[in-house]
């Protein structure tokens, strides 16, 4: 469903600040894959999903989705096969337009947008048929303003919002950390739910070592802008925490020796 | 003081088409554009000009609106393919209008390139030709008799210019509600809001900027065209301020009527362009004031808008907060008692 191959991406290319951003990535989710991606700040977890995204373009590389090469589609067309939640609460939503404007635009990502009436009665009661999966009580509410929301509830419209066209491939780039953790946790549930009632392919960033483990049936670990542990679905299931920061210090470890081998030569 | 009132409110409806583009570019797509500047005398440019070559009133009209949405999806143009800065773009618009608008007047003249006025004296507008149907109605005499019997001294030659101004302004208020609320509406409101968001969706917000300023524009020049056609002349001077003019308007109707919804707040700028003249209509009568104090009354008009709502909004939370601690310090006093301090605190 989504193919990343040999994706090379420098920041401030020529400059002293030169950094490699993403280091030679490739991945493959199939069809309903749900992977979770681990790592440290800076690690390009961010950069590869907005590489997917088409927010930023690979300075070498290709970009499959759905056996469609899209490394050179302007980011507003692949969108139409994208759903996305950003870590902000505030990014995902229009604050000045109304709930049921907001899930109209939604509703028209994979449409072409015309001069007909965003928000008719069909629509209204399909929003709101939706909208009653959240249990927030967020469809008595369609004609109140996003900006009125709290950020756990408009996360959750965010969410509703990506999911609503069941695109081909889902993004979620930490999507709960801006929350505390009942509404984290609330989002989440959610997560899990809206994804396995479309089998939505989906990427997750996350920094929550548990919520990698918990959701999703693959997982990788990056650093410094490479996938250094790629974990599949038999070996996820017996995943722990301590298991994970073994390796993650095993291989860091391993990765520090190196380097100080090179600096001593 | 009635025929006063009445001519500033006259003016103001045709203005309001103004107010609503410069809402439209300056509110919903959140882009502070200057192009109106020079768009509305691109747009009484257009009309007078086809007008002394002998075109329709009506078709002259219907090119100028044509043109000014092209200047308006040039600055976009400049804005989201040149990416050069929003201000930027739309100042070096206006300035290059400037000069498009000397040559379409000048096209009038068989003397030289340029021209800087065109007077419509006695030329056919969309305003005389329905004059010729209006006054056959006999409408003007009962208005003025009615005000005649309130006691009015000085009563209006004509209705008509109120009337049918009064029902474009509304056709067109209600076009802009329609359209803000179609799929293509919605995304271009989302752009002046949350342009990542809308890009995520599958807009091509470069596409919505350049169409969102092609009809803001469209409408500037039509207010241009219409007062070119009111005022009988189009000068080249005519649009220095128009963006403040139509900022006023814009940032009264909504202190006044709030802008809770779209179909609210479009209606607000068109009272907010009506109240502009008017307050504008009386500072002028002051004797010491001179009409080339204008720019200088309208700048103080707008600071007062920009300002006194923060001030009155002071006020009323200060009178509330006093009022709110009033009523907790006798529900505390009352209770003082016998009743438990917790319920001292309802909520």
């Amino acid at each position: 469903m989504l193919k990343l191959i040999q994706i090379n991406k420098l920041f401030n290319e020529a400059t002293p600040d030169e950094k490699i951003a993403l280091d030679q990535i490739n991945l493959h989710l199939n069809p309903g894959d749900f992977m979770t991606v681990i790592g440290s700040n800076g690690a390009g977890k961010s950069t590869m999903l907005n590489m997917i995204s088409g927010a930023l373009s690979p300075d070498f590389g290709d970009i499959e989705i759905a056996d469609e090469n899209v490394t050179k589609l302007p980011e507003y067309k692949r969108s139409k096969m994208i759903g996305r939640v950003f870590q902000d609460p505030m990014a995902g939503t229009a604050p000045s337009m109304t709930i049921e404007e907001n899930l109209a635009m939604a509703y028209s990502r994979d449409k072409k947008r015309l001069l007909r009436n965003g928000v008719d009665r069909k629509r209204r009661e399909m929003f709101r048929v939706s909208l009653e999966t959240l249990h927030l009580n967020l469809e008595n509410r369609l004609n109140a303003k996003v900006g009125m929301l709290s950020g756990g509830e408009r996360q959750a419209l965010s969410l509703l919002m990506a999911t609503f066209t069941q695109p081909s491939i889902l993004l979620l780039d930490e999507h709960t950390a801006a929350l505390d953790p009942s509404r984290a946790e609330l989002i989440t549930n959610l997560t899990k739910l809206l994804v396995e009632k479309d089998q939505l392919t989906t990427l997750m960033i996350t920094h929550n070592m548990q919520q990698a483990l918990d959701l999703g049936n693959r997982l990788i670990m990056m650093d410094k802008g490479q996938i250094i542990l790629e974990i599949d679905e038999e070996e996820k299931k017996k995943l722990t925490i301590p298991k994970l920061m073994d390796e993650f210090q095993r291989i860091r470890g391993e990765k520090l020796t190196s380097d100080k081998a090179l600096l001593t030569v | 003081m009635f025929l006063a009132v009445f001519g500033s409110v006259e003016q103001g409806i045709i203005y309001a088409i103004m107010a609503l583009g410069v809402y439209i570019s300056f509110r919903i797509l959140d882009f502070p554009d200057l192009t109106v500047d020079g768009s509305f005398v691109t747009g009484a440019a257009v009309a007078a000009t086809m007008i002394i070559l002998g075109y329709h009133p009506v078709l002259a009209t219907a090119s100028a609106v044509i043109i000014g949405f092209l200047a308006g999806c040039f600055t976009g143009l400049l804005h989201t393919k040149g990416k050069i800065n929003a201000l930027l773009s739309g100042i070096l618009m206006m300035i290059a209008l400037y000069s498009i608008n000397l040559r379409i007047m000048g096209m009038t003249s068989e003397s030289s390139i340029g021209r800087p006025n065109i007077p419509l004296l006695n030329a056919e507008t969309m305003f005389n030709q329905f004059q010729n149907f209006w006054g056959s109605l006999g409408i003007d005499a009962a208005m003025n008799n009615f005000f005649g019997m309130m006691g009015v001294q000085y009563l209006p030659s004509t209705w008509g210019t109120l009337f049918v101004m009064g029902i474009i302004v509304l056709l067109i208020k209600f076009g802009v509600d329609w359209f803000l609320k179609t799929e293509v509406g919605l995304a271009i409101r989302a752009t002046g809001d949350n342009k990542k968001m809308i890009r995520s969706l599958s807009a091509n917000t470069d596409t919505l900027i350049i169409v969102g300023l092609g009809f803001s524009n469209a409408l500037v020049a039509f207010s241009g065209a219409l007062i070119a056609q009111y005022a009988k002349f189009s000068d080249i001077g005519m649009g220095i301020g128009m963006i403040i003019i139509g900022l006023a308007s814009v940032i009264i109707g909504e202190a006044i009527f709030g802008t809770k919804t779209i179909v609210r707040t479009t209606l607000a700028v068109i009272a907010g362009a009506i109240i502009y003249r008017i307050v504008l209509g009386l500072a002028l009568r002051v004797d010491f004031l001179d009409t080339g104090d204008m720019k200088l009354i309208t700048a103080v008009i707008v600071i007062g808008a920009l300002i006194l709502p923060q001030y009155f909004e002071k006020r009323r939370e200060k009178n509330r907060k006093a009022k709110r601690h009033a009523e907790r310090l006798s529900t505390f006093q009352q209770s003082k008692g016998g009743a438990a301090v917790a319920e001292t605190h309802p909520d």
